[in-house]
């Protein structure tokens, strides 16, 4: 049986965990607001980016003269695992289920006899991949520096991964992240990204004749990187809002649990009190009817 | 005459969504004005001034734009955009 003296100092310093859990939701909160609208105000731009890319990729006629970002090497030896996990922890489950998403990806790759390497973006995913896959990590992006991911470091990654494939680095490009379905409910989620995934039959809108200035060809070589960077940016956003999300879930259960401990000490700690003053008392009438 | 449907879009938001007059657009190859019922087009665009018309012969709006592209379709005019100012 712990003495009082353990018991109260249990209770205060479960006390404290509490508030900075507390504290913690409510950041996670205020921040998961924030996130969420720069996600929302995201998506018109990315929509409307796809929509132009899949109906100028199907015009164009895929040649060795292509773009890598749309036709690839041409091989699908080398995959590259990038892995976008967030740089702070207490948000749960979060980091460990994208990374879960990505190792899953990594052991069927590898069965199939391909070559895998990773590309960190973000802190918290690199322990487990480099424990499980040592010295794959091809480059980890930091983005520790910025308060949020914006768009400037989703630029930064896609300029690092078209000189990484120029390079002949690798052949296929897959994102993990976590995307936000609720504050509640985060979806780890596998996209690929180079090369172009095109989805047969995309439907052909009844355009007519479109004029391009100045052509098809080079409308998409400059339209591919930035694709690429609308991507990353998205996938970014929505990993912020995820974390967000995952945290204050996290931190809600935390302040609940340390809430129910603290409901247990403190009826151990008075049952223990009385407990002494009844044998206190035992003792000074059992003495008094000694006399 | 319809106005035209113009939507200017960054990645952070959308900027504008309007229907204006006439919207004169920085082309790579050359300044273009959309009228409502252009053709359709789609085109790269230069780092340089949107001027927006809100109603004929009106004050114009200018607003500057970085790395765009711009398209036109039955719906309207779409400038898509990395940054504006």
């Amino acid at each position: 049986m712990a003495s009082l003296k353990e018991l109260k100092d249990r209770i205060a310093s479960v006390k404290s965990t509490q508030k900075i859990t507390k504290a913690k939701k409510m950041v996670a909160a205020a921040k998961l607001r924030r996130a969420q609208m720069a996600a929302e105000a995201a998506r018109p731009y990315a929509s409307q980016m796809e929509k132009v890319m899949t109906s100028l990729a199907s015009k164009v006629s895929i040649d060795e003269n292509s773009s890598k970002l749309l036709a690839g090497t041409g091989k699908l030896e080398t995959h590259l695992l990038v892995v976008a996990t967030s740089d702070r922890g207490l948000c749960g489950a979060f980091n460990a289920n994208i990374v879960k998403e990505a190792r899953l990806k990594a052991e069927k790759l590898l069965g199939e006899g391909h070559k895998v390497l990773f590309y960190m973006v973000g802190r918290k995913g690199i322990p487990i991949i480099k424990r499980f896959y040592p010295g794959q990590i091809l480059k980890h992006f930091d983005t520790s520096t910025v308060k949020a991911p914006g768009f400037e470091e989703a630029k930064a990654i896609a300029a690092d991964l078209t000189a990484l494939i120029e390079d002949g680095k690798y052949d296929v490009a897959h994102l993990f992240y976590g995307k936000f379905k609720s504050a509640l409910v985060q979806e780890p989620t596998v996209q690929q990204i180079i090369p172009v995934p095109l989805q047969d039959g995309a439907i052909a809108e009844s355009e007519g004749a479109v004029e391009y200035e100045p052509d098809k060809e080079e409308i998409l070589a400059e339209l591919l990187p930035r694709n690429l960077t609308t991507q990353i940016f998205g996938a970014l956003l929505e990993n912020n809002a995820s974390e967000q999300g995952a945290s204050m879930t996290a931190m809600d259960n935390a302040t609940r649990n340390a809430g129910d401990l603290i409901d247990n000490l403190t009826i151990v700690y008075n049952r223990s009190r009385q407990a002494a003053i009844t044998t206190e008392l035992i003792e000074i009438i059992a003495g008094a009817e000694a006399l | 005459m319809a106005d035209l449907h113009f939507e200017l879009v960054t990645p952070e938001k959308l900027v504008r969504s309007d229907d204006v007059f006439m919207v004169v657009v920085p082309g790579t190859e050359g300044d273009f004005g959309v009228l409502a019922n252009h053709a359709p087009v789609m085109s790269t665009i230069r780092d340089a001034d949107l001027v927006i018309y809100a109603t004929e012969g009106g004050a114009p709006e200018t607003i500057s734009v970085q790395g765009g592209f711009a398209q036109v379709d039955e719906k309207g005019l779409t400038v898509l955009a990395e940054a504006t100012s």
